[in-house]
């Protein structure tokens, strides 16, 4: 499986078992993720000092960015580390959407704390249907997770009880103590908080035991089971693990626009998640992210290239250019960057790392 | 119970599983010769209604000739498609070429909404006659001629596969790629061939669904209900593909009349073959006539 093997420049030795685990090999990188981190904590105060740098738009481009991280991260776990393809993560993102606005409107629990307890409904729901995964993988496996987005559609259009059918359900604001997060700016703090605790989970994740053998799953599972490994039992635990992120970031998602249409979480969804993850790298954590970025700001930039350097008559599709852009991007990175963004971005780490002696 | 009504969708239902089968088959096809699994079978088939109806409305080209010149275009489409999309990809992981085909996809649902536009067309006539009686009973031309067709693709698939040197290096190519290529295959025709086959045959099948409904981009999802077909026949049986077309086309209308006299649901008619589906993965993972993977160490 793509992305795996990612080639050490010379010289970049592990000499123990616990350096080869850490998350950040050297300080330095550790102390650029934390200052990255604040950096990314003071872009709302910036917002609207500097227009041109951060105004409300770019704040709700940083605000879906995140959410489709958390999901896409979470998609990650279960294609890039287990190697099992899911055509239907769209739909499990639109269940824990459906369901914290659910929980919330039904038990007055506050949003706050449902938006954890979508992820671990929506992890339940992963897991149930997860279960083909224990006889099937492959493309079998792929068709299978396309028909429970079919079966997971046709619910959201029939419940009235659960997701208002056709005409959607209400997501109430965030409510901490009184604190009404109606705001984009407060409500960013909150999406990169559950970034923040989705990229450690992810990253913690890979290096436990569980996620050893989720990868020895993906790699070789014959060899995996040889080794103990109880290979039905991780195939549908990374169901239940991804769709937990895909939960929160669905709920983010929906208590974010405040109103949940259960129309909205067609194929496309769960196809622009695979595209972000393939075009943000495979097995990778930090690709997830920057595949989130790419997809989301991809029709920006297609919007922007279709009023300034396009005729008149293709800027007139430009909805349809858009939904090509993704589309061709996929084939475009798959034929010709198939490692994706973050093998690019490793590849820029080495060169700079060996400069002048680029052997 | 409403038997009339009953015998009517199942006649239904044979009808359009026939053309299930078509395009299923046209799926096995691609998957057995080059072990891609198409996802982007429904867009070929809307794009040769497309292209068909083009022809005919604005050039006004007699049908015969719009027909033939679709084939044609549709040819160089799958050999262009393989060559450019597919090629590079050979020996890459299953997932990359799932979603190379799933990327396409959409792609050119977005280019044929932009290009023909979102809303429904009908061709214009083609029979003189639209109804004939047969029998006491009324049935329309369109569906005499959709079964027809479906059937004379189904013998010509198989006479091709089993008289002609071409059909035969096929064969071989499905069945081992690296014997094949030792004893002179150019695997490489066989792959354009498999591509080019697979994409006129499916839009013979759109045609003849645009000819019975009307063309819209509605079709396209032809494509993915193709999956429970083949999976309920077996991912690498051609035969498989055709039968489980019809057992899908069946079920699908059984799960509508069992929907609108007792259940009144709704939607049932787009659902059900995904139930279908799951439960036949969970019982027979490698469908009826499928054959079981089996993995040496």
């Amino acid at each position: 499986m793509a992305g795996i093997s990612t080639p050490r420049p010379c010289g970049d030795y592990r000499t123990s078992y616990k350096s080869d685990m850490t998350i950040f090999p050297t300080r330095v990188s550790r102390n650029v993720a934390i200052f990255g981190v604040l950096l990314l904590a003071l872009f709302p105060l910036v917002n609207n000092i500097a227009p041109f740098i951060a105004n409300d738009y770019h704040l709700s481009l940083m605000i879906q960015i995140g959410y489709y991280s958390i999901a896409a991260i979470g998609l990650n776990i279960l294609v890039g580390f287990t190697g099992q393809i899911s055509l239907g993560h769209g739909a499990f993102f639109g269940f824990g959407a459906i369901f914290s606005a659910y929980l919330n409107e039904t038990t007055g629990i506050p949003v706050f704390f449902t938006i954890p307890l979508a992820g671990v409904a929506t992890a339940a729901v992963g897991l149930l249907f997860g279960i083909p995964a224990a006889r099937i993988k492959g493309l079998y496996l792929a068709i299978a997770t396309l028909a429970s987005q079919f079966i997971l559609e046709d619910f959201y259009a029939r419940a009235d009880w659960f997701s208002g059918g056709s005409s959607g359900i209400a997501a109430n604001y965030v409510n901490i103590l009184g604190l009404e997060l109606d705001d984009d700016k407060k409500y960013y703090y909150l999406v990169l908080f559950w970034l923040v605790i989705a990229l450690i989970a992810g990253a913690n994740l890979i290096r436990s035991r569980d996620g050893r053998a989720l990868v020895a799953v993906r790699d070789h599972y014959l060899s995996a089971e040889v080794m103990g490994i109880n290979l039905t039992k991780y195939r549908i635990l990374s169901f239940g693990i991804s769709s937990a992120f895909a939960g929160v970031g669905g709920a983010l998602y929906g208590h974010y626009l405040g109103y949940v249409s259960a129309e909205g979480f067609t194929l496309l969804v769960s196809i622009s998640f695979l595209a972000m993850i393939i075009i943000g790298g495979l097995g990778s954590i930090m690709g997830s992210v920057l595949g989130a970025i790419f997809i989301t700001l991809l029709p920006e930039t297609m919007e922007v290239l279709a009023t300034v350097a396009l005729p008149e008559s293709i800027a007139d599709g430009k909805a349809y250019v858009k939904e090509m852009s993704v589309g061709a991007a996929i084939i475009l990175f798959l034929i010709f960057e198939p490692e994706g963004l973050a093998h690019r971005w490793k590849l820029i780490k080495a060169y700079w790392k060996l400069y002048p002696f680029s052997y | 119970m409403n038997w009339d009504l009953l015998f009517q969708l199942l006649i239904n239902g044979v009808i359009v599983g026939l053309l299930y089968g078509v395009v299923a088959m046209c799926f096995v096809l691609i998957y057995k010769s080059t072990q891609v699994v198409n996802f982007a079978q429904g867009e070929f088939l809307l794009l040769g209604a497309w292209v068909c109806l083009y022809f005919l409305v604005e050039y006004e080209f007699p049908f015969w000739l719009g027909f033939l010149l679709t084939m044609g275009f549709m040819a160089i489409f799958g050999i262009v498609v393989q060559t450019l999309i597919l090629r590079p990809l050979i020996g890459e992981p299953i997932i990359s070429i799932i979603m190379v085909t799933i990327g396409f996809s959409t792609f050119m649902q977005s280019l044929m909404n932009w290009v023909f536009g979102n809303s429904a067309v009908r061709f214009p006539q083609i029979f003189e006659v639209e109804v004939v009686n047969i029998g006491g009973l009324n049935v329309e031309t369109a569906y005499l001629m959709s079964i027809a067709m479906s059937i004379i693709i189904m013998i010509v698939f198989f006479a091709f596969f089993r008289y002609s040197r071409f059909g035969l290096a096929m064969r071989a190519t499905a069945y081992n790629q690296q014997i094949a290529q030792s004893l002179g295959i150019s695997i490489k025709q066989v792959f354009m061939m498999a591509w080019a086959i697979s994409a006129v045959v499916s839009a013979v099948a759109g045609i003849i669904i645009g000819m019975v409904s009307a063309v819209s981009n509605a079709l396209a999802f032809i494509g993915i209900k193709v999956f429970p077909a083949v999976i309920v026949g077996g991912l690498d049986s051609i035969v498989g593909g055709v039968f489980g077309g019809i057992i899908i086309g069946v079920l699908e209308n059984l799960a509508e009349f069992v929907d609108g006299q007792y259940l009144h649901w709704g939607n049932m008619y787009q659902i059900a073959p995904f139930y279908i589906l799951i439960i036949i993965l969970m019982i027979k993972p490698y469908g009826l006539f499928g054959t079981p993977d089996i993995e040496r160490v």
